[in-house]
């Protein structure tokens, strides 16, 4: 792994730990760490996603099961929750919108500033998800009772920030 | 004397979060008022006592920092305080926030020590 994928794997750990314990209550496991380079599997359950734009662009995504979608709902919210349905989706994209700004806050200091898309939620089964090109993802999986849940960003330079220049005082990162 | 409360969030999830959070405090609560955005939020200010705005910073079709101008920029509600909630760790929309008059803000995740502490003060300067 790249140092900048090392970095962004340290983010969203820590970035996860700190939203399950402020907001459910619970303590997540470490994470499992791998680089998806390939055409990921078809999912079954919730993904959610959301954008992130400045010198550096890309997405972040939170997916998990729909009973772990249930578990985070229920614990978010102290509500029983037992099918997915409106109120879990949003708990689920607001989960993904703490996680994913929690890691956009801790790279802004390495990688100037970024900006943070409305997060959008899908749920079904066999269905696949794609970034437009060829993209690389940081992948972490963490267990949490029992039950997976993978959160994943992946990020490459736009335009600007192929220029050293554009980029004073930030850390040089192999990419 | 109790405080009435505006939350403003896209997310329901957060503002029944809020709800919940604010009743936990302890403070001296009485209504506390939800809108979906900006523009649900200028409604709500038209028909309902505020004591005080919680918003988020990021919704669509009217987002935060609007609302705030929109509290600001009124001769009626100027005087309200409004706290900015934000996943935006970055200084930008912040410092933006407060140079449009925020009168603080807080940072999801959070606690419901976090929200106590922060609005404890504006909500003891506003009540008589």
């Amino acid at each position: 792994m790249t140092e900048l994928e090392n970095l962004i794997a340290e983010c969203i750990s820590a970035s996860t730990v700190q939203v399950f314990s402020t907001m459910l209550e619970a303590q997540i496991g470490p994470c499992r760490v791998a680089v998806e380079t390939g055409s990921p599997e078809a999912n079954d359950g919730v993904v959610s996603f959301i954008g992130l734009a400045g010198s550096w662009a890309g997405a972040g995504s939170l997916a998990c099961s729909p009973a772990t979608a249930c578990r985070a709902c229920s614990q978010m919210l102290m509500t029983e929750t037992t099918s997915v349905n409106d109120e879990v989706l949003d708990a689920v994209a607001e989960l993904t919108n703490m996680i994913i700004g929690g890691v956009k806050t801790d790279l802004e200091n390495h990688l100037g500033p970024l900006g943070l898309s409305i997060p959008t939620v899908v749920y079904g089964r066999n269905f696949k998800t794609k970034g437009a090109g060829s993209t690389e993802w940081v992948v972490c999986s963490f267990d949490w009772e029992g039950e997976q849940l993978v959160v994943k960003v992946c990020l490459a330079p736009s335009e600007e920030a192929r220029f050293p220049h554009h980029l004073p005082g930030h850390v040089a990162l192999e990419v | 004397m109790e405080s009435d409360i505006l939350v403003v969030d896209d997310s329901a999830a957060i503002r029944k979060i809020l709800q919940r959070v604010l009743r936990q405090t302890g403070m001296s609560i009485g209504a506390i008022h939800e809108a979906g955005d900006g523009v649900e939020a200028v409604e709500t200010l038209k028909t309902r006592k505020v004591d005080l705005v919680l918003t988020d910073i990021n919704m669509p079709r009217s987002d935060g920092l609007q609302l705030l101008a929109a509290i600001r920029g009124s001769a009626e509600w100027k005087h309200i305080p409004v706290v900015m909630i934000t996943t935006e760790g970055g200084e930008t929309k912040v410092a933006d926030a407060v140079r449009l008059g925020a009168s603080g803000y807080v940072r999801k995740p959070f606690t419901a020590d976090q929200i106590k502490e922060k609005l404890t003060g504006f909500l003891e300067a506003v009540l008589p």
